[in-house]
């Protein structure tokens, strides 16, 4: 057996005989040749061919898989068609007197390299959408085109990572599971298990090409991103379990879809969503997510090369607060520092991150910073329901402070005739042990707590989330972090005050009765979580 | 010449079926060119993958240039685009 651990992207699980990916290469050699117009004349000839392939896979994509999956080759045939990548090809072809191919496979490189350096994951996946419409050219230059080939079984395809078009021209009912050696969470393999409800495996490294061959048997376990090639007995047996275990609860929580958060005593909770931007809202929709308990806005500020403007921020904020249609959305300010590093704040190195300059503590240290955020939040608030939380609390003159700058912001909007909702909840995190403690002095000040219970239990427990040395040592169940949310809870209901859980313990269901038996109102997990969290609710009994 | 200010909306950024359509749409007008600028990087609208090279993401601020041709009617066919589109 031989065990390879990359990332899984969806979660499930996938038995079966592995078939190893097969395409044909066209040769690429470079070769001087003399008549550059015939050399630029059998280009175009390939390039129509090209995008006659690609009108008739957009048709058949349309079709079979629906507008969202076929758009990808409306694109193919515009960059096709696109000046620079043609001048690039056209121009060496005339220059240096080589072969359309190696002039294509020059141009391949080229800019594939060019959209593979970007900052972005989305435009980093382009790479592969300019390799594939290349080696599309090739093939119609050496007059044909590279398929997988047919199986008879359903299989494991393992490949480095698939091509749009290699997607799309695949016999999706004969492939289990994707395994890839390469690929990221927005490639094209990833994005289409996500859509097939089948698991995949990305980056699971060169090596994994070299040992496997076709017809060897595997497992692929989508939730660890483990993939066993021929696994032993044991090994077998416990995932063949796994798997007909999760298909049986996958049908079930599907059924809950619409359903109550409701327990069989009749207690009702909330069951809302963290997400980390805008493109989770689709998740969050299928996951029927009754609303939005986190929204990280770290995102505005990690994907940015400076600070994010207060109308960037407000378009973000707007857009969510409008998908999300009057539904509750809490948006946390910004929690960058400790493990979220950004350059252009030019935060100093410390000696304790965790315990360093981070989150609020920026905030009130440059007001600036904190400003373009609440008045980008307070004017997008006329646009749904939204909550804005407060991170790294320790004491009440924060939570002063912090209230002094809403009044700030309330005050120049209303001189600027700009409209605010007057039914914002302005609520904290409790995730330091210091105010878990004061719970009752901070409840009276605020509209709602959400416990972040990632942090609580580092910092109650002493023990660095990074350091996987000390893991043993990090007990998430410790009574200690229990007592303290317990605490919390208690100070938020004695001040008529709501309280949720927004960290990963928010759906760790061996502990939904525990919360509800202390009165959390809220759980927010993420998305896929939802309904294993509603299904836990669904089967607790308060009376008994 | 005619200039206007846009903010991006979608949450990918300007990916690539917009920004195809986009190239579509200017290249409606005969005798404009319309260039995209994103801090000191600028493309033509007509141009795939530089536009896309921008690396435009979800709200950043673009600067759409208009010039020649029938700029009124341009700016305001790429402006109408940009606000159903992106």
């Amino acid at each position: 057996m031989i065990k390879f651990v990359g990332k899984g992207v969806y979660g499930a699980v996938a038995i079966g005989k592995i078939a190893v990916f097969k395409r044909q290469t066209a040769n690429a050699d470079k070769v001087q040749i003399s008549d550059t117009e015939a050399e630029k004349a059998r280009l175009q000839v390939a390039k129509d061919m090209a995008t006659e392939q690609l009108q008739y896979i957009y048709e058949k994509a349309l079709a079979e898989v629906g507008e969202e999956e076929a758009a990808i080759f409306e694109v193919h045939m515009m960059m096709l068609e696109d000046e620079d990548f043609n001048d690039a090809i056209n121009d060496m072809i005339d220059s240096e007197k080589v072969n359309a191919e190696y002039a294509v496979a020059s141009a391949r490189d080229q800019f594939a390299a060019q959209f593979a350096s970007m900052d972005d994951s989305y435009f980093q996946a382009r790479a592969a959408d300019i390799k594939d419409i290349s080696n599309r050219l090739l093939n119609c230059l050496g007059g044909g085109i590279g398929s997988a080939e047919a199986t008879d079984d359903k299989v494991i395809l393992c490949s480095d990572d698939l091509a749009p078009s290699e997607t799309v021209s695949l016999d999706k009912s004969k492939v289990l599971a994707f395994a890839t050696a390469f690929g990221s969470s927005n490639s094209h393999t990833a994005i289409l298990a996500r859509n097939m409800n089948i698991p995949a495996i990305i980056g699971l490294g060169e090596e994994f090409l070299v040992k496997i061959s076709d017809g060897d048997m595997c497992c692929v376990d989508g939730y660890t991103g483990e993939v066993f090639v021929d696994p032993d007995e044991d090994t077998l047996a416990r995932l063949t379990k796994k798997r007909d275990e999760d298909l049986e609860k996958k049908s079930k929580l599907k059924e809950l879809i619409g359903k109550d958060n409701v327990t069989m005593d009749g207690t009702k909770i909330k069951v809302f969503c963290n997400i980390g931007g805008p493109k989770n809202i689709p998740e969050v929709k299928e996951n029927d997510g009754g609303g939005i308990g986190l929204f990280r806005s770290e995102f505005l500020y990690l994907e940015n090369s400076d600070y994010p403007s207060e109308e960037q921020q407000f378009e973000a904020y707007k857009n969510v607060l409008e998908a999300m249609e009057g539904k509750t959305v809490v948006i946390r300010t910004l929690d960058i520092g400790a493990d979220k590093k950004v350059d252009y704040f030019k935060l100093d190195e410390e000696e304790n991150p965790a315990m360093g300059l981070r989150a609020i503590r920026i905030c009130l240290t440059r007001p600036k910073i904190f400003k373009t955020q609440l008045r980008a939040l307070y004017r997008a608030s006329v646009y749904g329901n939204l909550g804005i939380m407060f991170p790294m609390i320790t004491s009440e003159s924060e939570i002063s402070e912090i209230m002094g700058f809403c009044d700030i912001v309330k005050a120049e909007l209303d001189a600027e005739g700009i409209p605010y909702s007057p039914d914002i909840e302005h609520g904290i995190m409790i995730e330091t042990p210091a105010a878990a403690v004061i719970a009752d002095r901070l409840a009276p000040m605020v509209d709602f707590f959400s416990v972040g219970t990632n942090d609580l239990t580092q910092y109650t427990l002493a023990c660095d989330r990074q350091n996987s040395k000390i893991e043993k040592f990090v007990d998430t169940h410790h009574e200690a972090v229990l007592r303290l949310i317990e605490m919390a809870a208690k100070a938020a209901h004695d001040n008529g005050k709501w309280i949720g859980i927004c960290g990963e313990l928010g759906a760790d269901t061996t502990l939904t009765e525990r919360f509800l038996r202390m009165g959390i109102d809220e759980l927010s997990v993420s998305p896929p979580a939802v309904l294993k969290v509603r299904d836990a609710v669904r089967n607790i009994d308060l009376t008994k | 010449m005619k200039q206007f200010e846009y903010t991006i909306k979608d949450p990918v950024g300007i990916h690539a079926r917009p920004a195809g359509l986009l190239g579509k749409k200017a290249k409606e007008f005969d005798g404009t060119t319309v260039t995209i600028e994103k801090g000191d990087k600028s493309a033509a609208a007509t141009k795939l993958m530089a536009l896309m090279g921008l690396g435009v993401k979800c709200g950043e601020t673009i600067t759409v240039k208009v010039e020649g041709g029938d700029e009124d009617a341009a700016a305001a066919a790429i402006e109408t685009f940009l606000n159903e589109n992106l």
